[in-house]
């Protein structure tokens, strides 16, 4: 299915630094902001009051973990920043996390694939992190994890019934699974691989039950892990970091 | 022994202080008032969310960004409540949701005005979550049982939301001389709309008597906003914030504080839909619904093969 890789960060691009702990940080933290940004923008847009409540639980809980890992991150650096300098004042080059999370959300088909992706992946990242020889990464992996489980069980509901559904929703939600696809090889990256096969037959269970395909298109995009970006991100962060940039130094 | 017709069986539970609950016998014009109310007020909870949500992806610090969040999220939560508790009176979310998108309902008034900076955050919370909940603390003594219930629940969030506005304002006014000119040009745009949000005069109002008596209503607006003036006058005080209004001053003999006339013009304009964001506001739910139908009709499609499969 997905083994070959087909792409990577074109030449002449430096490979990213062998990951120490706060880099390896920031970047789980880089993710969970970029997706809390990005269903932050859906707030009282959604199809029902119902899904506008989950989405904000789910946006809170991607908040609370990257507010979390940026203060840890800030902390083991010892150098006085804050999760605000750390999310506010790094450029779209700094920012580490990956792709997938970046993407606009598009329709509901679309906002739910990606978050169907990226729980998956979450809950084996989480589920490992929770025994770290680091207490405080494994506290904040424990909690992220029960939340994921919650936040999967969102996304392949959703998915199932949009993939079950009409042939509208159908259409749909296969639309997004081929646009976001080459964005998931970028999850198992390096020591990451290990999540891979877990995260595999979670999606064949889900794509089985919702009747969706598998893509034939083998391309993989990547270099969000070495701040090789898609376009999207410099307009997320441009506004995200508009009133720190436009007033520095304040309290807010 | 007397028999009492219906109406003065009703009239004599709501004198009693106690209150109407779904089965019970009401007039007509209890349960169309009611609903009225009900539902505007799950309107304005739901339209109320898209002035804040305008700065999710702007709050300048993430604890910010959080808080607002959970505050908008909080906001259709009540509309959910809200919502629910006019459907014990018969009527459906989605007939009201309708009747919204067509501009037959309304919603306050007061998100037909648009944020403009990161204080109208701290103002909103301040003076409009303010103001809804003097308006919304009678109604926890409302007499339909249902709805004072649900409002026991919204004004605790409410204060809550409250105390967090006055709290970005402070943190602005104790800022720098930039911070706290935002909170004042913000103060200026929405201190009038706040003190539209009580209504008409009680003169003018055309449902207050009735609602008085069925115990609907407890206080009139008159009443409501002078409360809030006093309230609110204090408060500014303390953030060294004017209140633009240069009628505003103690009067020792009343035992409350003057204040200048509620430009109505503007009042009924903007309640007839010809305020700056009244078009902008219900286009933006009427798309978000619009664009959802297909993912309702997935459910519900699904919903019933499923059915259908666990029937075979």
């Amino acid at each position: 299915m997905t083994n070959e890789i087909a792409s990577t960060a074109p030449q002449g691009t430096p490979a990213p630094e062998p990951p120490d702990r706060i880099m390896t940080l920031l970047a789980y933290a880089d993710d969970n902001m970029v997706l809390a940004q990005r269903l932050g923008e859906l707030i009282s847009n959604a199809p029902e009051l119902e899904i506008d409540i989950a989405l904000g639980n789910i946006t809170l809980d991607h908040l609370g973990v990257a507010r979390a890992l940026y203060t840890h991150a800030a902390n083991t650096e010892g150098e006085g920043r804050t999760e605000d300098d750390l999310a506010m004042f790094r450029t779209e080059r700094d920012y580490t996390n990956l792709l997938l999370v970046e993407q606009p959300s598009g329709d509901f088909a679309h906002t739910m694939v990606r978050q169907l992706f990226f729980d998956a992946y979450q809950m084996e990242l989480w589920k490992d992190l929770s025994v770290s020889i680091d207490p405080t990464l494994g506290g904040i992996a424990a909690k992220a994890f029960k939340e994921a489980t919650y936040h999967m069980r969102f996304s392949s509901g959703w998915v199932l019934r949009l993939g079950d559904g009409t042939e509208e929703s159908h259409r749909r939600t296969q639309d997004g699974v081929d646009a976001l696809w080459q964005y998931t090889s970028e999850m198992f990256e390096g020591e990451a691989g290990k999540y891979r096969s877990a995260w595999t037959t979670a999606m064949e269970t889900a794509f089985v039950e919702a009747n969706l395909e598998f893509p034939s298109d083998p391309y993989q995009r990547t270099g969000g892990r070495g701040g090789f970006h898609t376009e999207h991100l410099g307009f997320l962060l441009s506004e995200m970091q508009w009133m720190q940039r436009s007033y520095p130094g304040l309290v807010w | 022994m007397v028999v009492m017709s219906p109406e003065e069986q009703f009239q004599a539970i709501i004198d009693a202080e106690d209150k109407i609950e779904p089965p019970d016998w009401m007039p007509d014009g209890y349960r169309k008032t009611l609903i009225r109310q009900i539902a505007q007020h799950a309107h304005s909870e739901v339209i109320g969310m898209q002035p804040e949500a305008n700065w999710i992806t702007r709050a300048p610090t993430l604890y910010r960004k959080a808080i607002l969040i959970a505050k908008v999220q909080d906001e259709a939560g009540h509309g959910l409540y809200l919502y629910s508790a006019a459907e014990t009176l018969g009527v459906k979310r989605d007939e009201m949701q309708e009747l919204l998108h067509q501009g037959k309902h309304k919603y306050s008034s007061i998100f037909n005005y648009p944020t403009l900076s990161w204080a109208d955050m701290g103002t909103i919370g301040w003076l409009v979550d303010g103001a809804a909940i003097t308006n919304q603390v009678m109604l926890t003594r409302g007499s339909y049982g249902p709805y004072a219930r649900a409002m026991v629940r919204i004004c605790k969030e409410e204060s809550f939301h409250q105390r967090q506005g006055y709290e970005v304002l402070i943190r602005l006014c104790q800022g720098s001389p930039e911070q706290k000119a935002m909170a004042q040009d913000s103060i200026n745009r929405w201190w009038w709309p706040a003190l539209m949000m009580f209504g008409p005069h009680d003169s003018d109002s055309t449902h207050t008597e009735q609602s008085m008596k069925w115990k609907i209503k407890r206080v009139t607006n008159d009443d409501l906003r002078q409360q809030f003036v006093d309230m609110t006058v204090r408060q500014a005080d303390y953030l060294g914030l004017e209140l633009p209004d240069p009628d505003l001053r103690w009067n020792e003999e009343r035992g409350h504080y003057d204040f200048g006339d509620i430009d109505w013009e503007e009042f009924w304009h903007v309640v007839k839909g010809n305020g700056p964001m009244n078009r902008e506001r219900v286009a933006h739910k009427v798309k978000a619904w619009k664009d959802g139908a297909w993912v309702r009709e997935a459910a519900t499609a699904h919903a019933k093969k499923r059915e259908a499969r666990s029937a075979a």
